[in-house]
């Protein structure tokens, strides 16, 4: 990692800082049933980590998110739900 | 050599101009010169002084002038209250405008005193007896001979322009002319 | 004839000051700075400067609008003095934290309260630990080549700092003398347009001055103080640079005046160097080995130069126009710091004199140098008025 000359920094740097390892308790689960491709959960995403091109194709990427739970909240299907960290049968 | 002029006004008479005239008629005369004034209240009517080094070499001392070669004095009230020959060299020169002679003005110095009338050459020639700067210049380059005519000349037509300039070196020349002709006796 | 023009200090700067091109301009007039920022928002509304005069509501917008600009990779010029400088202190630290050669005039004041509006050092003393370089002045001619120098170290890609030219306000700004000022060609030629390293682009985006948790805060003042250091043969090599290019001296760090046999050495910053010189040459007519060593670059501090430049001196004496109230002068604080544990250990007495514009005169400096030459000072005042009653201290 380099300090520039007052600390200068160039866009992207989100992409070096895995927000993913933020998480403690829970992680989305995208069911895949009812899915009607509204993209609110995408969104609203405070990360910019969900991303799909259809219905019940949407996913997280876990290097990034950091299981705030928002997607599931306001999927108007109920098509996300939070799951524990460490898996269904954790 | 360097020589040392304090000068004494009030503020809003002119004397900052005084020091800078002669300062730009040293530069003129091929000489080193600094000058500066001393803030006090910058209020009309206070008392305050300019001060001009004159010298062969750079000058390098900014202090303010105790041992004075020369002083000018262009408000002769000033004469009530503060001592303005303080510390003026003894084989130096104090000018001061006024219209009474200069033993009756009791300044406790051994230097050489000389009045000058340029309050009335001031009046007489731009209408305003306050504008004593620069016939008071106009004396003491007669007294002393310490800067050239054409310098002064030069200075003056530097710092002013058109009318003003006119008549301030008129005033000049008539102070000039008052004291050579009483040094010749006319 | 002598080379040069008679002119107002004040002019002599703004004059300079256009010289070297700056793109944005902006300042806040304060007493006694006002000439300056009057002469040059005249040069820009003449058309003689191509640059944007930006006028604000205060210092610290003063600031802020040269931190912007310079960000954006332009040369700018600010300038200010006592209760500005130190309204600007916040952006200050900015400037230097983000890197941005920003170039300014401090026209030494004193600072309130009790409100005084003379020349002191002190409110350029208070910024000493901000990150910008600090050149002092002895006279009108030489603020204006520390000017031009100061734009180049600065801008130096070995530097990227900002610089302060501090002189003495009234004592310098408002008097009139010679200056000798160079042409547009030959300042051209001497300093470079201004090439920033980063620079904020909207084709390119960056974002500068952010964020450092405690993982990296700390390199980043490691970071300025290396570069100080470095910095040091940058200004020698300027000031070298400056002196074949315009056939008079500049003397870099220091300038030493009958320093090298000298037993009794007094150190000094600004315009008082030059009376004091006066007494030097006066006390070696009298036989005394006295010289002067005149400190222009007073951050960085040049500690090992000074340490070689005053090891054969018994006595050193600072003079200096500030104080950190409850310790002791800046200048005298860092001069003792030079010689701790090493081999020469000279006699170090600290004066404090000329605070809110009492005159220094020759008397005073006499008998400062004669008092160091018999007891070792520590902020000693010169020049009090004893006649006073001071209630608490003797009343």
């Amino acid at each position: 990692m380099k300090i520039t000359l007052g600390t200068v920094t160039h866009p992207g740097g989100s992409r070096v800082n895995k927000t993913g390892s933020w998480r403690t308790a829970s992680k989305p689960r995208f069911n895949h049933q009812a899915c009607v491709a509204c993209d609110v959960c995408a969104l609203v995403c405070p990360e910019g980590c969900i991303f799909g091109t259809g219905q019940n194709t949407y996913y997280a990427n876990e290097d990034y998110c950091k299981g705030c739970g928002i997607c599931a909240e306001v999927c108007p299907v109920h098509d996300i739900e939070m799951i524990p960290e460490a898996g269904e049968d954790g | 050599m360097m020589k040392e002029i304090r000068v004494h006004a009030r503020a809003g008479q002119g004397a900052i101009t005084t020091a800078t005239i002669l300062a730009n008629a040293a530069f003129e005369d091929g000489k080193y010169a600094l000058s500066f004034p001393t803030f006090g209240a910058a209020r009309m009517g206070a008392p305050m002084n300019a001060f001009v080094r004159i010298g062969d070499a750079p000058i390098r001392v900014r202090s303010q002038i105790y041992k004075p070669d020369y002083v000018l004095v262009q408000d002769p009230s000033l004469l009530r209250g503060f001592d303005v020959v303080a510390g003026l060299k003894p084989d130096g020169l104090a000018v001061i405008n006024s219209t009474r002679k200069p033993s009756e003005l009791g300044l406790k110095t051994q230097a050489r005193v000389l009045t000058t009338p340029a309050a009335r050459i001031a009046k007489e020639i731009m209408g305003r007896a306050d504008r004593v700067n620069t016939a008071l210049i106009g004396a003491f380059i007669a007294a002393t001979g310490e800067l050239t005519m054409e310098a002064i000349e030069k200075a003056i037509y530097t710092r002013f322009s058109g009318k003003a300039a006119e008549s301030n070196w008129k005033a000049l020349v008539a102070a000039y002319d008052e004291v050579k002709n009483r040094e010749n006796g006319l | 004839m002598v080379k040069g023009r008679m002119l107002q200090g004040a002019r002599a700067m703004a004059e300079m000051c256009a010289l070297c091109r700056p793109k944005v301009i902006s300042a806040y007039p304060i007493t006694p700075q006002t000439l300056i920022v009057e002469e040059l928002s005249q040069i820009v509304a003449d058309g003689d400067l191509e640059a944007e005069f930006i006028n604000v509501e205060g210092e610290h917008s003063a600031a802020s609008v040269v931190l912007g600009a310079a960000a954006v990779g332009v040369r700018v010029f600010t300038c200010s003095s006592s209760q500005g400088l130190l309204l600007m202190s916040e952006v200050i630290f900015n400037i230097a934290g983000m890197r941005l050669p920003v170039v300014m005039i401090c026209v030494n004041r004193s600072v309130s309260a009790p409100l005084n509006i003379w020349n002191d050092q002190q409110d350029s003393i208070i910024m000493r630990d901000s990150g910008w370089i600090q050149l002092y002045a002895e006279n009108n001619q030489e603020t204006c080549d520390l000017l031009l120098q100061a734009h180049k170290i600065a801008e130096d890609h070995r530097v990227m700092l900002p610089a302060m030219v501090c002189c003495d306000g009234y004592v310098l700004p408002h008097a009139y003398e010679i200056v000798d000022l160079p042409s547009q060609a030959e300042v051209d030629a001497f300093l470079p347009s201004y090439d920033p390293i980063y620079k904020l682009d909207i084709d390119n985006p960056t974002t500068m001055g952010a964020f450092a948790d405690p993982e990296k805060y700390m390199e980043t003042r490691y970071m300025i103080q290396e570069t100080m250091k470095k910095s040091l043969s940058v200004i020698e090599e300027v000031a070298r640079d400056f002196g074949s290019s315009f056939g008079r001296s500049s003397y870099g760090l220091f300038e030493k005046y009958r320093v090298d046999d000298a037993s009794t050495v007094v150190v000094a910053l600004g315009s008082m160097a030059g009376t004091i010189k006066d007494v030097v040459d006066e006390l070696r007519d009298q036989g005394e080995k006295v010289g002067i060593l005149r400190l222009i670059c007073y951050r960085p501090f040049p500690k090992e130069a000074l340490y070689e430049a005053l090891s054969a001196a018994e006595n050193i004496v600072i003079m200096e126009k500030d104080i950190s109230l409850g310790g002791s002068g800046a200048v005298a604080t860092d001069m003792r710091a030079v010689f701790y544990g090493r081999e020469a250990c000279p006699r170090i007495s600290g004066f404090i004199l000329g605070l809110g514009g009492r005159d220094i005169t020759v008397d005073d400096i006499k008998t400062t140098i004669s008092k160091a030459q018999h007891q070792v000072a520590d902020a000693d005042f010169v020049g009090l008025k004893e006649d006073l009653e001071l209630e608490g201290i003797n009343g």
